[in-house]
């Protein structure tokens, strides 16, 4: 196992909550990690003390297998707020620089790095334009370049999506697997759950400050399989529920059927024979990231903690 | 640090590249200039000409009152009050039937009535023409009384403060001046770069560029930068000035006739004085010696050096509250004004001691007030002015600049720690008690 990053019982309490409590696990390189969780569940406290804006009161970030140290690792991470932001009057050109200096680079290698990304997505003509010109997508295309451009080893991307056209949510997206395949890792946080099914090979979920499942999207998806199948039939034809499987949804003559405990397909599948049904399609139907995120949180109330005292 | 850099160079470029930062700079002293020759045109275009028409039933105050450029006193008979216009006056004074030893009232009536200063005046002129009146009365000859009157005028005080063995020339007037100017200026720019520093915290934090920043630099490195940055930009400001006003007078003064120059420097190489056999000193050129002169007195160096440690120790002092405020501001503005409060009153009450001690240095309350850093960038600079060591002792200056740099050390430890929670913290209202844990908590 190459873990780049792991967490080890990390805590931060505030004086109103606990934010993150007794969370660990381990993000291995290359991957692209999924952070879930609901509103206030803990993500942005998590990934400020990954980015070492804030100490955890108590646990261990390991940074390739040592203590992780704000001042000096800072500069193999690139971390993408989701609340995104630049000096309005800046020049473009400019604001890149400066962002990418700090992060530790030189003026000139800056330079180059930044020539060849405003290239690559077509904004060689933004350097003089300030930006409080630019639309919400284009700032956020600047604000992923700047991002990764110190070719960090672990980028951080909260929210990257939000506010980006189709085109340029497949530009950014397209992006992040080349960089996933060049070897940084990615740890991307988001509500969109049909982003990180289609993304992620990795996700953790957390909710009320607690980790509540780890594990590979393959890997959760089974486990959450609720003996779903999708059955279609030769028109003309039905079924209907019985002692084998009951019928959640049927339309024209596709069914959702869920197989009754203790049957297995085979038993579905000699049903449908012996009633002498031509059978045209069966597939499993896994739950969707979306529903089990659901099934969840769902009454957790998970929103109303920020007002809560412990 | 090379990060700190990074950020002072870009507070101070963006600022300094900024037209507003070159309008602000240039026009600025051009407004002053501007401002002092108006009001200099206005006091002389201003002055109006009186033509006053004198009722004397007494008769003497006719040889004692003296006309000036301004007034013309004129003793007409067939002339009341109810005809004055017509004959061409601009007022009427009405003098009473004197009495020895009496106090009485004079009238004086007029189309458009008189400005204070001229009414002053021409009460000064008649209280004279009395008083000679009573000198001559007591058999004082009108040649002798004038003799004496000359002879009276002479006299000019001449200050000097005593340094052990030497003595130098001391001007209360100079700096009296100087303190004023010094201790305004510094409360000024403590305003204006105060508010500046607040308000780029404030943008930073509100533009949501603060937490990209703070994945990069620790929270006091951000808030360094930026207090550095802007203090660069304001030193770069005086330094301008400075170098404005030294070429400005100097080609002011290659405006000067050769033979007014010359004089002035004869009077320069002689202390004063013309050498014997040579012309007497013009007016104009022996006031721009005496001017040049009284400039001369006071000791520069000695406050030019302490305005740059008051200005820039004052200001770190400052601004490091105006950024801790400014980190908490959310959204609106006008949280700000209310946070802002507690550091506004101490600068208004300073200002206001400065004016204080600009007249009286030494008094326990302009001591303490140039100890507390505070009120000391402002205070020390108005008596600094008078002199060191004969105002304010060495040992008063040194633990004054000790106590600043103290202060400034423990107001930016303060506000680093309200600022790193500050910045990152949206949507809660800040208090000052808030404020105040913040700063105090463990870690």
């Amino acid at each position: 196992m190459d873990a780049l990053l792991s967490l080890q019982n990390l805590k931060k309490y505030y004086a109103t909550q606990k934010a993150v409590d007794d969370i660990s696990f381990d993000i291995q390189r290359g991957s692209i990690f999924g952070l879930l969780g609901p509103n206030g569940a803990g993500k942005t406290t998590l990934l400020r003390m990954i980015t070492g804006i804030f100490y955890p009161d108590s646990g261990n970030i390991l940074l390739e297998g040592t203590t992780f140290n704000p001042m000096l690792d800072i500069e193999k991470i690139g971390y993408m707020p989701e609340e995104r932001g630049m000096y309005k009057k800046m020049k473009i050109g400019e604001q890149a620089l400066y962002l990418a200096q700090l992060k530790g680079m030189s003026k000139a290698e800056a330079t180059e790095k930044i020539k060849y990304w405003f290239k690559k997505f077509e904004m060689e003509s933004w350097w003089n334009k300030k930006v409080e010109d630019l639309s919400k997508g284009m700032s956020q295309k600047l604000q992923f370049v700047i991002t990764v451009l110190h070719e960090p080893k672990l980028i951080i991307l909260d929210e990257p999506f939000s506010g980006l056209d189709p085109l340029n949510a497949n530009l950014i997206k397209d992006e992040i697997y080349a960089l996933a395949k060049k070897g940084s890792t990615i740890i991307f946080s988001t509500h969109r759950m049909e982003q990180v099914e289609e993304i992620c090979d990795h996700i953790v979920l957390v909710n009320l400050g607690k980790k509540i499942l780890d594990g590979s999207v393959a890997d959760i998806k089974q486990q959450f399989k609720e003996n779903n199948f999708s059955i279609e039939i030769k028109a003309g034809s039905s079924i209907s529920s019985n002692a084998i499987f009951t019928i959640i949804n049927d339309t024209d003559a596709k069914y959702l059927i869920k197989i009754n405990e203790g049957y297995t397909v085979n038993n579905v599948l000699q049903h449908i024979i012996e009633q002498k049904i031509e059978l045209i399609g069966f597939n499993e139907v896994l739950p969707s990231l979306n529903e089990i995120f659901i099934k969840l949180v769902e009454g957790t109330h998970a929103g109303a903690r920020a007002f809560q005292n412990i | 640090m090379n990060k700190t850099w990074l950020i002072i160079q870009r507070e101070y470029l963006s600022r300094v590249k900024n037209k507003r930062f070159l309008i602000l700079t240039f026009l600025t002293p051009l407004l002053i200039v501007g401002l002092i020759a108006a009001s200099i045109y206005f006091s002389v275009s201003g002055v109006e000409y009186r033509k006053i028409a004198v009722i004397d039933p007494n008769g003497f105050v006719k040889t004692s009152l003296k006309n000036t450029n301004q007034i013309n006193f004129s003793f007409p008979a067939n002339v009341d009050t109810s005809n004055y216009i017509q004959k061409g006056y601009t007022d009427i004074l009405i003098l009473p039937q004197f009495e020895k030893g009496k106090k009485s009232d004079y009238i004086l009536r007029s189309q458009k009535s008189m400005g204070l200063m001229l009414q002053e005046s021409i009460s000064d002129r008649i209280n004279s023409a009395i008083e000679d009146q009573m000198l001559q009365d007591a058999g004082i000859q009108q040649n002798v009384l004038d003799s004496i009157h000359k002879a009276s005028q002479v006299a000019e005080l001449k200050a000097y403060e005593d340094k052990g063995s030497s003595s130098k020339e001391s001007n209360a007037g100079l700096a009296m001046g100087i303190g004023y100017a010094s201790g305004l200026l510094i409360y000024m720019t403590m305003f204006i770069y105060g508010a500046m520093v607040m308000r780029g915290v404030m943008e930073e934090k509100t533009n949501r560029i603060a937490e990209v920043i703070i994945s990069s630099v620790k929270p006091f490195e951000l808030m360094m930068g930026k207090i550095i940055g802007i203090g660069a930009v304001g030193l770069t400001q005086f330094l301008l000035w400075i170098i404005l006003i030294i070429s400005l007078t100097s080609a002011a003064a290659g405006f000067l006739p050769s033979d007014l120059q010359s004089q002035v420097e004869t009077l320069q190489q002689n202390n004063g004085t013309m050498a014997g056999g040579m012309m007497q000193a013009s007016e104009s050129a022996q006031r721009i010696y005496d001017f040049q002169h009284t400039i001369s007195t006071a000791n520069w160096p000695l406050i030019i050096f302490c305005f740059i440690f008051y200005f820039i120790g004052g200001y770190l002092f400052y601004a490091a509250l105006f950024a801790a405020v400014g980190s908490t501001v959310n959204e609106d503005p006008q949280d700000a004004q209310s946070l802002m409060f507690p550091i506004t009153m101490p600068l208004i009450f300073s200002y206001i001691i400065t004016n204080m001690v600009t007249q009286n240095p030494n008094t326990p309350i302009a001591f303490w007030a140039s100890m507390i850093p505070f009120s000391s960038p402002m205070v020390m600079m108005a008596r600094v002015a008078y002199g060191v060591p004969s105002a304010v002792t060495y040992w008063e200056l040194a633990l004054s600049m000790l106590c600043l740099v103290a202060g400034f050390i423990f107001t930016t430890w303060l506000s680093g720690r309200i600022y790193r929670t500050g910045i990152l913290l949206y949507g809660k209202k800040v208090t000052w008690k808030i404020m105040f844990k913040w700063a105090f908590k463990k870690a």
